[in-house]
């Protein structure tokens, strides 16, 4: 039964990789908005039938990517500039309620424009899988740790070196004092979503030759992604990466050492578990700061 | 006091109402509209309570719901019990699991309550798929009898209606009490500044865990009254979604009155099925279902946009 | 106060929408055209469409009465959801007052349902496949159904395994009800049959990667791997079972028969064989079969209308035609086209030849059933 651990743990890295772009959506609007954004979702399904869309269109990949998220990020602008700053002083309940709203009503969207069917994606770089240490990983999947990496990278040269970064991250620590700094909050909200946007469109695109593309897959993938970014803080790009590897990797290793059946349940508990831990602090490392 | 007098007054007429509406209103499928408007409103009343008072978000709401239909449904299809014994084991259940999850869990707040408790809901939900043996797995359990006193049978939407309605304003009646009691006073109490609370010296944490019992009993029979009209439980219904649809119902209802979770559950239910009747009929199309969710979605957007605070509106009288 | 005002008004405006006041031979449909079962449920409501068009472009039905009726679909999503089903039943019966009921599209949703029919006593023939929806038929009087249920599709499985000397099989399902009871078919057939299941594993229809349930299976070492799903996590499968490198045969479910699930595993589904209905491969069918020229008519017009052919739609194609010849017998009598749908023999649909009797309610046998083989991206009949 061990034989299977290599194996094991490649299929949960990839998924993980998969997780953790997702949840670095969520972290870049709730680290900035305080909103859980219920939309995240369904920006990733917008990314992913976007590309379909493009590719029938004879598009290449680069140009139907870089279409996509731009694309996708306007998404992200509109709903902000639309329904979420006429929200601003009401309390976060309202809000996460109108990003439910939101998430219903581009589900519904996908639903018209694509159908039910799912669709296939063409790989970055089609080819057999290969072999590493004794498991089996298809290309895909590299280019889901990789794409991973780079978004991890120029997040945090954005953050740390840029000064839109700088003032984003101000907002996301005391949004009183920026404005009193002459930092324009509206705009950096605007700012946080059309990223989510761009970032949902990302992982939408590169994972959709894994998954396939659904009108309906960003319930489940929006879902795991929120709580991989729950997991590493909700507030850390690091930490959601971090989240979506350790859910990944237990996913797997729960289907295959212990019981398929059971394996959604098994990564709940230990979310239970950690979040526990974290009360009694008895984690290393942070999650979410208690209000 | 008046706001005592009022209440009781306002539930007078609404079961006067609630006893008269059958005959004034035979269609059965109005009825079981109705129905269902009075299930989910008592499960969105038991969510609203934790909202309101303990301050906190369940995610996980539909396990009690599920719970309770499971209990009972189990108890009477499989095994031939009593059903109203059966509802009220469902009903203990509910509370019973929630001491025990709650336990533990309620030493959280804010972001890593919601969590666990949607951890919770799903651990559930896929308890209730693979336990086949006993709740039948995924294709659910059939033949599950009616409630009835004597030889009288809850089989017609009419009676349902009053049944459902009749257990709805009942439990309206017993949690305003509540909420106007000494122990509702703390829990405002608490609600409002948990550190002021205790150092008035309350118990806020068991206080708080009362309250998810509480909330988990009242949603667990929900889900048995939901088991014995049905008829037919399986654990689709149960999950992550309907989770969230009661959230959306609490809030668009509006947190701060208990008639909230009424009101959120009549429009979530009248809106979906306006729509149903009034689509085919705007694009002169039967083939519009898929619309359907589009605008669902928008008009909620549009209610949080334009009355953030709820369909009741205003906040809970401190 | 506004707030109650508009509240008053939809309450007004829903008690008081119009059920399209309308003439003649009503029926309703549900479908789930929405949610986790509508792929398959937009097809049937395509089909369903597709023939009510056709039906009343010849004048509609005719009556016992001799005259033409025209045909009056009243068609309902109900999201996939147990308790939409239920209300959409309801008003179908009481609002909109149809004669019959085709849908809905999903077994648990035709389980929700069946208290409403059965009380109301209205025919309903359902599109969904579990048997206990018709079974007992004593106790389902009212209630029908066009898929072949799991003993059948599930026993041809068995005997390809069989006779082929495939003896140890891995199997996987997906979480959800057409899963497990493929899952407990194939248990006791295979008990029957005298295979042996080396590997038992579940997984859930939105899962991306299968890859860990497949390595278990592996490890077993089978003789021949089963999957029991829907696209798309019935192509993830295989394209994870393919990436694995597992050189034994792979079989699916009647789950995977639209084009669909071809194009998205691509090349990996190259071999795959699974059981399903004969609409598939029916240009591949000897003429003397008396499906052959009612399928090659159906795919032609589905296909000229909506594109690739699907099992799904011809369900409901099965279940409308069915309630279309019990009213021409019966008229808009509920217990009439009960009796005559009951009464019904030897019809020939998509699905495959219908045997109604009061005693069965599904009226197939072993002959709807064959094996398909996918070679080159085509459906091939397989011996």
């Amino acid at each position: 039964m061990l034989d299977g651990v290599p194996q094991y743990l490649a299929s949960g890295l990839v998924v993980g990789g998969i997780y953790a772009l997702i949840g670095l959506g969520f972290v870049i609007v709730f680290s900035v908005t305080r909103i859980v954004n219920f939309a995240q979702g369904e920006f990733v399904m917008l990314g992913a039938l976007l590309m379909v869309t493009w590719q029938a269109r004879g598009l290449g990949t680069p140009a139907a990517f870089v279409l996509t998220v731009l694309v996708v990020a306007a998404v992200g602008a509109v709903l902000e500039r639309v329904a979420v700053r006429p929200l601003r002083r009401a309390s976060g309940l309202s809000v996460l309620i109108l990003t439910i709203g939101a998430a219903i009503a581009l589900r519904g969207a996908g639903l018209v424009v694509w159908g039910t069917d799912p669709f296939a994606v063409a790989a970055f770089s089609p080819g057999p899988p290969l072999r590493i240490a004794g498991a089996v990983v298809v290309r895909q999947g590299l280019w889901v740790l990789g794409v991973a990496a780079v978004v991890f990278a120029l997040l945090w040269w954005f953050f740390t070196r840029t000064y839109a970064g700088t003032a984003v991250r101000a907002c996301a620590v005391n949004p009183r004092a920026a404005r009193l700094m002459g930092i324009r909050v509206d705009r950096v909200f605007l700012l946080a979503f059309a990223l989510s946007g761009a970032l949902g469109a990302v992982a939408g695109a590169v994972v959709a030759p894994i998954t396939y593309a659904t009108y309906d897959m960003g319930l489940m993938l929006g879902l795991k992604g929120f709580v991989a970014a729950v997991l590493g803080g909700l507030v850390s790009p690091a930490g959601a990466i971090a989240g979506g590897f350790l859910l990944g990797v237990l996913e797997s290793m729960a289907a295959g050492l212990l019981s398929s059946a059971y394996k959604d349940a098994v990564a709940f508990i230990v979310l239970i578990a950690v979040c526990l831990a974290q009360v009694t602090g008895r984690l290393p490392w942070r999650m979410v700061e208690e209000e | 006091m008046g706001s005592a007098r009022r209440r009781a007054l306002l539930l007078v007429v609404a079961a006067m109402i609630v006893a008269a509406l059958p005959a004034a209103v035979p269609s059965r499928y109005v009825l079981s509209t109705l129905v269902f408007v009075a299930l989910h409103a008592l499960a969105a009343l038991g969510l609203s309570l934790v909202m309101g008072f303990a301050g906190q978000v369940s995610l996980g709401q539909a396990a009690f719901f599920a719970i309770g239909a499971y209990v009972s449904g189990v108890l009477t299809a499989s095994h031939g019990w009593n059903g109203w014994v059966a509802l009220a084991l469902a009903t203990a259940a509910g509370a019973v699991t929630a001491l025990a999850v709650g336990g533990p869990i309620f030493r959280l707040s804010g972001l890593l309550l919601a969590m666990a408790t949607l951890g919770f809901g799903i651990i559930v939900y896929y308890v209730l798929v693979n336990w086949s043996d006993v709740t039948g797995g995924p294709s659910g359990l059939t033949g599950i009898p009616p409630l009835a006193i004597g030889g009288f049978r809850f089989d017609t939407d009419a009676r349902v209606f009053r049944l459902a309605w009749g257990a709805l304003l009942l439990v309206l009646w017993l949690t305003g009490n509540l909420v106007d009691s000494r122990v509702g006073r703390a829990l405002r109490a608490v609600a409002a500044s948990e550190a002021a609370a205790e150092a008035a010296g309350i118990h806020a944490a068991r206080l708080k865990l009362g309250v998810f019992a509480l909330a988990g009993a009242i949603t667990a029979l929900a889900g048995g009254l939901y088991a014995h009209y049905v008829a037919f439980i399986n654990p689709s219904p149960f999950g992550f979604a309907y989770s969230v649809e009661l959230v959306v119902m609490v809030v668009l209802g509006g947190v701060a009155s208990l008639w909230g979770a009424v009101l959120g559950a009549a429009a979530v239910v009248a809106l979906v099925e306006i729509l149903r009747a009034a689509l085919p009929a705007l694009t002169a199309s039967h083939g519009a279902a898929e619309y359907e969710i589009v605008v669902f979605g928008l008009i909620l957007m549009v209610f949080m946009i334009f009355l953030p605070a709820g369909l009741s509106g205003g906040r809970r009288p401190a | 106060m506004h707030v109650t005002l508009a509240l008053a008004i939809l309450m007004l405006l829903w008690t008081a929408a119009p059920g399209l006041a309308q003439e003649p031979y009503r029926v309703g449909a549900i479908f789930s055209i929405t949610g986790p079962g509508s792929s398959l449920g937009i097809p049937e409501r395509d089909t369903a469409l597709m023939l009510e068009a056709d039906i009343n472009r010849r004048g509609g039905v005719k009556g016992p009465d001799g005259a033409l009726h025209p045909l009056k679909l009243v068609i309902y999503d109900d999201g996939s959801d147990e308790t939409k089903a239920v209300l959409a039943a309801k008003k179908l019966i009481e609002e909109d007052k149809v004669v019959a009921l085709v849908g809905t599209t999903l077994s648990g949703t035709s389980l929700a349902i069946l208290d409403t029919v059965q009380r109301a006593e209205v025919p309903m023939v359902s599109c969904a496949a579990a048997a206990k929806i018709v079974e007992p038929a004593a106790e389902r009087r009212w209630v029908f159904k066009t898929p072949q249920s799991d003993a059948l599709i599930v026993g041809a499985l068995v005997d390809h395994l069989k006779s082929r000397g495939l003896t140890r099989v891995g199997w996987l399902n997906v979480d959800y009800a057409f899963g497990q009871l493929g899952w407990l078919a194939f248990e006791q057939a295979a008990q029957r049959a005298g295979l042996t299941i080396v590997g038992n594993e579940k997984f859930g229809q939105k899962d991306v990667d299968i890859t860990p349930q497949l390595t278990r299976v592996k490890g077993a070492d089978p003789q021949a791997v089963v999957v029991w799903s829907i696209p798309p996590s019935a192509s993830i499968a295989t394209k994870n079972f393919a990436d694995l490198g597992l050189r034994v045969p792979l079989f699916q479910s009647h789950g995977v028969g639209n084009k669909r699930y071809i194009e998205l595993a691509g090349p990996a589904a190259s071999g795959v064989t699974f059981p399903a209905g004969k609409l598939l491969v029916a240009e591949q069918l000897p003429d003397e079969d008396v499906q052959k020229s009612v399928l090659l008519a159906y795919a032609r017009d589905f296909e000229a209308r909506y594109g690739p052919r699907n099992t799904f739609g011809g369900h409901a194609w099965d279940a409308v035609q069915l309630v279309v010849g019990a009213l021409g017998k019966a008229g808009a009598d509920r217990a009439g086209v009960r009796a005559a749908i009951e009464s019904t023999r030897n019809f020939v649909g998509i699905t495959g030849v219908f045997d109604f009797s009061p005693t069965d309610h599904n009226g197939l046998d072993r002959r709807a059933v064959t094996m398909i083989r996918i070679v080159d991206g085509q459906w091939r009949l397989a011996r």
